[in-house]
């Protein structure tokens, strides 16, 4: 009984080491960015690792949710007469939730992982450890480029993302079942509002791109230096990230939405 | 060539932003700026702020805000397309769109020869029609079988 009290007390106070060790790593990265050098040069480097090369992924993951959407949305809707709201259905549903969420997921997937098992694989060949031979902060060289980069890819793969979906919606809801295209539209653009929904939208996808930047860093960082620990750390950071972008969806949502 | 395609990703994300903006979002460089007009309502029925405000079925502009005026009544601001010459005499009626759609404003013209200016109440309103107290006076009308309810006696 006592040990399971002990476990419990452990587990409680590690958790707050490692949130407290994540806050000051990320004041450091904050700091680093802000801070000249200015590394532009990295920074366009991760850009293209981050953001080009999810860009299959993204769209055409866009594409098929779009699409799925619009027909579901369009057999449930017929029942009631009103597949003449089938844009509102699909537009709400992409550009409130699904865009900014499934990106994060899938750039968690694509993009975080591949930062951690970076970050660690130099944590395990000791190449960090040779930039601070060198007197070369790792925060600042190989860190930074890298958060920064996951924070600014994330709106930009969120747009493209719902940009691609309610082309699939449109593509099935006009093309396949025969919905009027002006009432998708319409319907689509006056269920739609700037302030609510697509400031809304963005505000997730930075805040979604800084926490899949800082996590996958992060673990990268912290990563026993082993094989089997780099493993482990990018394992880590898709269930960590995955977890932390749906709590934090709900507080969002929660506090922004009406 | 790495370069250039970072660009090509940076610009097809910007585009998508400001589509998903000004296409999808609505937003627009004019602003709320437009003939904004005040209408006093006995009842709104749950018509919101944003609501369109339609002329014979057309959009022609939206509600702006829904306060509590100083008699008690409900005031409506709305912003109208600023093209538009509207008689002073025009009717504002608060309709609904199907049985239990959206709220929304429509306005009747009227004959006269002046026009309303930015800011200008309008006279002649017509409240909404709350389909509960419709369905009430149906329910009491029809279950006393014609004959004078005791409660509208009262």
């Amino acid at each position: 009984m006592t040990a399971v009290v002990q476990d419990l007390g452990w587990l409680a106070v590690r958790f707050v080491v490692d949130l407290g060790r994540l806050a000051t790593f990320g004041a450091q990265i904050v700091r680093a960015a802000f801070l000249p050098p200015v590394r532009v040069r990295l920074f366009v480097a991760e850009l293209f690792k981050l953001g080009v090369l999810s860009l299959v992924i993204i769209s055409v993951c866009g594409l098929a949710v779009g699409m799925v959407l619009s027909l579901q949305g369009y057999n449930t809707l017929v029942r009631f007469g009103a597949e003449q709201s089938l844009g509102a259905v699909v537009g709400l549903s992409l550009v409130r939730e699904l865009g900014p969420v499934l990106t994060a997921l899938l750039a968690t997937g694509r993009a975080g992982s591949a930062t951690t098992a970076e970050i660690g694989t130099m944590v395990a060949t000791e190449q960090l450890d040779a930039l601070r031979m060198m007197s070369v902060d790792p925060v600042d060289l190989v860190v930074t480029p890298r958060a920064v980069a996951m924070l600014s890819v994330m709106p930009l793969l969120s747009a493209l993302f719902i940009v691609c979906g309610l082309f699939g919606g449109y593509l099935v809801g006009v093309g396949l079942m025969g919905v009027d295209p002006g009432a998708y539209m319409s319907s689509l653009r006056s269920a739609v509002d700037f302030r609510d929904d697509i400031v809304g939208s963005f505000l997730k996808a930075i805040v979604f791109g800084a926490l899949v930047g800082l996590i996958a860093t992060y673990r990268g960082f912290t990563a026993t230096p082993t094989s089997a620990g780099v493993g482990s750390a990018t394992t880590s950071t898709v269930v960590v990230a995955s977890v932390t972008i749906l709590i934090f969806d709900y507080f969002i949502t929660a506090l922004w939405g009406v | 060539m790495r370069d250039f395609l970072v660009g090509c990703f940076v610009l097809a994300g910007l585009a998508a932003v400001a589509y998903l903006s000004f296409q999808v979002g609505g937003l627009s460089w004019k602003g709320p700026g437009g003939l904004g007009l005040v209408a006093n309502f006995d009842e709104i029925g749950g018509l919101k702020p944003r609501a369109q405000v339609v002329i014979a079925g057309v959009k022609v502009g939206q509600v702006r805000s829904i306060t509590l005026d100083r008699d008690y009544r409900a005031r409506v601001d709305l912003d109208v397309d600023a093209g538009l010459k509207l008689p002073v005499d025009t009717t504002a009626s608060i309709m609904t769109s199907g049985l239990l759609g959206d709220r929304y404003v429509s306005l009747q013209l009227g004959g006269e020869q002046e026009m309303l200016k930015p800011g200008d109440k309008i006279t002649f309103t017509e409240s909404a029609v709350v389909l509960e107290r419709v369905l009430g006076k149906l329910v009491y009308s029809g279950g006393s079988g014609g004959k004078t309810d005791s409660k509208e006696a009262q």
